[in-house]
């Protein structure tokens, strides 16, 4: 099943953000291989030079690490996945406030209303 | 060394009427790339002319350095717009035929292509559908080890699920050795699998042409967007 990508932002940002989602919700483990830029390629059916892109970039965060030719794995560095949590959280909370905020309701209204929420 | 380069590179199907004009292209090696342009802008002319099946008027194209002949021919797995088996032929026949022709013709790898796809060996071509023998066309023409796969409207005729199968198939067989030039309208579907485009206009001039990540970046748009603007019918 192919990915599915965004108009308005380049596609290897948002195969960055999906594999970062993996790691984050624990699918792809503290430590454990991820797929290779091949086999990721072929399912998401996305050119492989943009798949490496996305690894990169991820690496640079120290998210992902290549070891050589035995591929690249999760970070097992704990302190790393979870500020990166930490930094996720924050940009989806930034984001949820300035739409509210658009619509004029208050932060004291969201929080009680997300006190009564039940997900 | 360039796997594809065209040098002022003309062609006329009528006295002066150029459908390719004067085109300049270098596309290097490992690169998937999409030669994209309204219906009758040249894109099949250019494909054809690199494959060596028509001459240009003028101009010189090489591939890995070569000019075109024999030996690029060798180098060079074309997919046509239309099919030219014979359609009492079967299946398994054409795999035949294409292994004894092309030394570097994998048949497992067909074979297996062809049984993921669930296409029976045994059927003769003029039995199955348009989309199914497309996809048989395609099948043979990505089991070659090519340096230069020129893929005309791969996925025109074919339904949207076997369309996502074929993308794939492409990228799965990427080799950072060999490039692959897709021409299509279907730019949505493609466009997530392409390094670069060419914008193709009529009279065969690259209007536009770029990496496809920094179009996105720069326009903040799709390269579907972005050709619609650019050829805006008005």
């Amino acid at each position: 099943m192919s990915w599915k990508f965004l108009a308005d932002s380049p596609v290897y940002i948002q195969i960055a953000d999906r594999i970062r989602s993996s790691v984050l919700s624990g699918e792809y483990a503290p430590g454990g291989q991820i797929p290779t830029v091949r086999q990721l390629a072929t399912i998401a059916a996305v050119n492989p030079n943009t798949v490496q892109h996305a690894f990169s970039e991820l690496e640079d965060q120290g998210l992902i690490v290549s070891k050589g030719t035995m591929g690249r794995f999760v970070t097992d560095d704990e302190a790393v996945i979870q500020s990166c949590r930490k930094k996720h959280a924050e940009k989806l909370v930034k984001q949820f406030l300035v739409n509210a905020n658009r619509m004029s309701i208050s932060k004291e209204e969201l929080i009680s209303m997300i006190k009564e929420a039940d997900i | 060394m360039s796997v594809l380069e065209c040098k002022n590179l003309c062609k006329a199907y009528k006295k002066g009427e150029y459908v390719i004009n004067n085109l300049n292209i270098e596309i290097p090696k490992g690169k998937i790339v999409g030669l994209l342009g309204p219906n009758g802008c040249g894109k099949s002319t250019l494909i054809k002319m690199i494959a060596g099946i028509l001459q240009p008027n003028s101009g010189e194209i090489y591939v890995s350095g070569k000019q075109i002949g024999e030996e690029t021919r060798a180098l060079v797995s074309y997919l046509p717009e239309r099919t030219y088996f014979s359609g009492g032929m079967k299946v398994s026949e054409v795999v035949k035929y294409f292994a004894s022709f092309y030394s570097d013709f994998s048949t497992e790898r067909a074979c297996e292509l062809l049984s993921v796809l669930g296409i029976n060996s045994d059927a003769k071509l003029k039995t199955l559908s348009k989309g199914t023998k497309e996809k048989v066309q395609l099948i043979l023409v990505m089991s070659r080890q090519a340096k230069l796969y020129l893929l005309d409207e791969p996925i025109a005729g074919v339904d949207p699920a076997a369309r996502e199968y074929i993308l794939s198939t492409i990228v799965g067989n990427y080799n950072p050795e060999a490039t692959v030039i897709i021409t299509t309208h279907l730019i949505t579907d493609v466009e997530q699998v392409l390094d670069d485009f060419y914008f193709l206009t009529y009279g065969g001039n690259i209007l536009k042409s770029g990496s496809v990540e920094d179009a996105r970046i720069e326009s903040g748009k799709s390269l579907d967007e972005l050709f619609r603007e650019v050829f805006r019918c008005s």
